[in-house]
């Protein structure tokens, strides 16, 4: 393990613990160094963490661990306060029953894991004879260790095609990730922060990037899908420039060259402009383009018809910041973007993706030092496709939307968010009857559209079973068992960097306490798979057998190995479409069927999708809908993530909920002052999809005309029992996002572009 | 010589991992805090310009974590700074920091002497 000097903090010789083993005394505590993840949840960064643990087992107290190489000894207030979390009176330690006729109700009692196995065993079986396995969805979340095994959960563990992220239109990462699969042959090209290097931003082979562009993202408290968010504060002292693309003005966006304040939902079409500058004003990677691109004779046309005087007008930007920002992002010798959560919450957010992608790869960007780094071919989403082989054919066939959205369907084996919970209002194509909510409270302003309609569906089910740490108002209306979830301090994992799809790091999640009896995702997934579905899991041994294929299947090292390492970083190489690195059968170029980038994508062309990008307006804008304008004038952006909470989760922690006590709607002074709604007042947002109350914000960074919400509150001080469910309704924003106002292929929805009213509460 | 924080706040991104790293190192409760991050912002200055700072503040509670810097650590807020923006040390050390670029300020937490 290398040990990092300090990045910039304390100039004396302060003794630290570099170099400590994974596990020593210290002071009367048993020091566990560990990387962090699941739960609480959080983007897979594995911060380096020390658990101190006293003579009574407790959990005393968690610092940032020094020697993790990426973190660095740094810690977000989420995991300072893991102690507040894991003893928290309302947790779940133990297995609980309820009576299905008390759901909804706080009448839950303690049982063992055998008996909770059993109740699970009984009735999903009965389901699953009586109406095919196909018949139980999995519920998803994101986050923990059972979003990624979301899939397995259901194909391995359960034997249903049915596993569900509930975000209308997967409107989270996978929009992007299908960018990047169908016009370019990789998985997620991350900003390269130099996170697999040995000596990091001075090791030799790296070099900072010159410019860097946030689009649509807020890393630095998000550390969205793994990226350590701070690593942007690093580089930027370091020299970086940033260009921010955002319709907030958020912190970051201050230090900023450029901010292209943009009309939320409008990304496409600033991108076609910025590609048209640079193919216009021939700033582009001419070598590049020539040996790996496809298609870029009809990207140039294509991008002629989006001149940048119509994207300034479309976006609501100065058309001199969109030539400036291009051109100081293409001229840079290196220069990486930030793609965030944004490009996916809008129908026409693939077109974002590939037009990102196409500027990566035209200014030559792509898999260079401080550029976008690609994961290599071996680098993959671990958990994709367990036990899918298994299934066979017939069941495979089942799964929800495959003929609607293959692209959607097929890349990720997920059924479709929207046409699943059709399924299970409609019984078409055929009945759902059982669940498993895995760690989602996609109830509460999370991830699901129109919560209530799922609310409404979920209850119906015969038998829900769920794993959580919380009961969360999800759980609380439907489920009959709950497992208690393990934190990340309680279980033995491996956490990858990008879920293990970018060659940065792999860290270990050791086990330093036991609290009540709780056990781990994979654990749940090898022991109820075994019961459930064991045609899968008899080829281990045991659970360290499954383990270690299911999670350290291509580090060539065993758990122990790992944990004594604490973290291992990962072999790093450039330019890999030259060394055959990125295509399975070794040949240089990428992973697509021309072997090249795509920018004219024969993938999307087969799925029946324009095969170059093109602008389309949001559902409900100023500009598609002016005749809905009068009665709902402001454009609503949600989402936006705080340094306090996990999107629902910590709303029970003292320390996190003073950080942001209530759920926020930011709006400008200029707008407040015509409504007459003063800073700190609860507000009622309306559209014509549902309503919910919040409190107003008034602030500068947000543009007249635009309001942003914040998501994925509950309160869990307040009465948990139906119909109130902790009062998950009152402010819930996602009552105001549409069912299926998804894009062509099934992606993408408007999380982030619809319209609302705002009124005040007492008038 | 009295020790300080030297913070950087061109580059605070307002975490507040300071605020909550004090509170679990002195076991405050919620509402208690041996630092604040000053919010001094965001207002706009002209069209194209916001002005938004965050400033950590140290409150009349904060003794420079002196049982951890007794022990060779650094305070729990300097530790664990997601930007690494803050540094603790003598203040003529610290001085010399200061020197080296703008936009720093430095604190010199201690007994108030009027009481």
């Amino acid at each position: 393990m290398t040990t990092t000097p300090k990045i910039d903090s304390g100039i004396e010789d302060f003794k630290n613990d570099l170099g400590k083993p994974w596990r020593y005394e210290e002071d009367g505590y048993t020091v566990t160094r560990a990387c962090a993840w699941s739960a609480p949840g959080c983007h897979p960064v594995g911060c380096g963490v020390k658990l101190y643990v006293n003579k009574d087992g407790i959990l005393e107290k968690v610092e940032g661990d020094e020697n993790q190489p990426i973190t660095q000894g740094r810690l977000c207030m989420r995991c300072l306060t893991l102690t507040d979390f894991t003893y928290h009176p309302d947790r779940v330690i133990y297995p609980m029953k309820r009576a299905k006729e008390d759901r909804g109700k706080d009448k839950w009692e303690r049982i063992t894991w055998d008996e909770a196995y059993d109740i699970i065993e009984e009735n999903i079986q009965g389901l699953k004879e009586k109406y095919g396995p196909e018949s139980i969805v999995v519920f998803g979340g994101t986050g923990r260790e059972g979003g990624p095994m979301c899939g397995p959960y259901g194909a391995a563990m359960i034997g249903t095609p049915n596993a569900c992220y509930t975000q209308s239109g997967y409107a989270c990462y996978i929009p992007r990730v299908a960018a990047g699969t169908y016009v370019a042959g990789v998985t997620y090209p991350e900003m390269d922060y130099a996170g697999g290097l040995p000596g990091r931003y001075d090791d030799p082979m790296y070099k900072i990037p010159e410019v860097m562009i946030t689009w649509g993202k807020e890393p630095l408290p998000s550390n969205g899908d793994g990226f350590f968010g701070h690593a942007v504060i690093d580089v930027m002292k370091r020299g970086s420039k940033l260009i921010s693309i955002d319709p907030r003005s958020n912190w970051l966006s201050t230090r900023a060259v450029y901010h292209l304040q943009l009309r939320p939902g409008t990304d496409t079409a600033l991108g076609m402009a910025m590609l048209n500058i640079i193919i216009s004003e021939d700033l582009y990677d001419h070598d590049f383009v020539d040996k790996y691109c496809y298609g870029f004779e009809q990207l140039a046309e294509r991008v002629k018809t989006m001149t940048p005087e119509m994207a300034a007008e479309i976006c609501d930007l100065d058309v001199d910041d969109i030539y400036g920002a291009t051109r100081m992002y293409a001229c840079a010798d290196n220069a990486a973007i930030l793609w965030g959560l944004a490009t996916d919450q809008k129908a026409n957010g693939t077109q974002s993706g590939h037009t990102i992608i196409a500027l990566e790869a035209i200014t030559g960007n792509l898999d260079i030092p401080g550029g976008q780094l690609l994961g290599d071919v071996s680098d993959s989403l671990g958990d994709l496709g367990f036990g899918w082989k298994e299934l066979g054919p017939e069941l495979q066939n089942k799964i929800i939307g495959l003929y609607e959205y293959p692209a959607y369907v097929g890349m990720v084996l997920n059924s479709h968010a929207d046409l699943t919970l059709e399924a299970m209002e409609t019984g078409e194509p055929y009945e759902i009857h059982g669940g498993f909510i895995a760690s989602t409270n996609l109830l509460a302003g999370t991830c699901a559209a129109q919560p209530k309609r799922w609310h409404d569906a979920m209850v119906k089910l015969d038998f829900v079973f769920a794993a959580d740490c919380w009961i969360t108002p999800t759980i609380q209306c439907c489920a009959d068992v709950i497992l208690p979830l393990a934190t990340y301090a309680e279980r033995q994992s491996m956490v990858g960097t990008h879920y293990g799809a970018s060659p940065n790091m792999l860290g270990a999640v050791v086990d330093a306490v036991k609290v009540g009896e709780t056990k781990g995702d994979l654990e749940i997934q090898y022991e109820l798979g075994c019961r459930l579905n064991p045609g899968t899991y008899e080829r281990f041994k045991d659970f360290e057998d499954f383990r270690s294929e299911f999670r350290l299947g291509n580090l060539g090292m065993s758990y122990e190995e790992l944990r004594e390492k604490v973290v291992v970083q990962r072999n790093v190489s450039y330019k890999k479409y030259e060394t055959g690195k990125l295509r399975p059968d070794g040949k240089p170029g990428f992973n697509t069927p021309t072997g090249r980038v795509e920018l004219y994508s024969t993938m999307y062309k087969q799925f029946g999708e324009d095969p170059l990008p093109y602008y389309e307006e949001p559902q409900r804008s100023p500009v598609s809908t002016p005749e809905l304008m009068e009665e709902y004038p402001f454009v609503l952006t949600t989402g936006a993530r705080t340094y306090a909470y996990f999107h629902s989760e910590g709303k029970q922690i003292p320390l996190l909920r003073e950080v942001n006590p209530d759920p926020l709607l930011e709006m400008n002074p200029k707008d407040a002052e015509k409504l007459g709604i003063i800073d700190g007042e609860w507000v009622k947002v309306a559209n014509e999809f549902g309503e919910c109350q919040l409190k107003a914000k008034v602030t500068p960074i947000v543009k007249e005309g635009v309001v942003h919400a914040q998501h994925g509150f509950w309160f869990p001080e307040e009465d948990g029992e139906e119909p109130h469910l902790f009062g998950v309704w009152r402010c819930n924003i996602n009552e105001l996002i549409p069912h299926k106002f998804v894009g062509k292929l099934g992606f993408g929805a408007p999380f982030k572009c619809v319209i609302c009213k705002v009124e005040k509460l007492n008038k | 010589m009295r020790n300080g924080l030297l913070i950087d706040y061109e580059f605070c991104t307002g975490c507040q991992s300071c605020e909550v790293a004090c509170q679990k190192e002195h076991g405050f409760e919620a509402g208690t805090w041996g630092i604040r991050v000053l919010d001094e912002g965001p207002w706009e200055v002209d069209a194209k310009t916001m002005n938004w700072n965050k400033i950590p503040t140290p409150t009349t509670l904060c003794d420079l974590c002196a049982e951890r810097t007794q022990q060779g650590k650094l305070p729990s807020c300097v530790h664990h700074c997601l930007a690494a923006v803050m540094k603790y040390g003598p203040i003529d050390e610290l001085v010399k920091e200061m020197d080296k670029k703008p936009n720093q300020v430095m604190f010199v937490p201690g007994p108030y002497i009027c009481k």
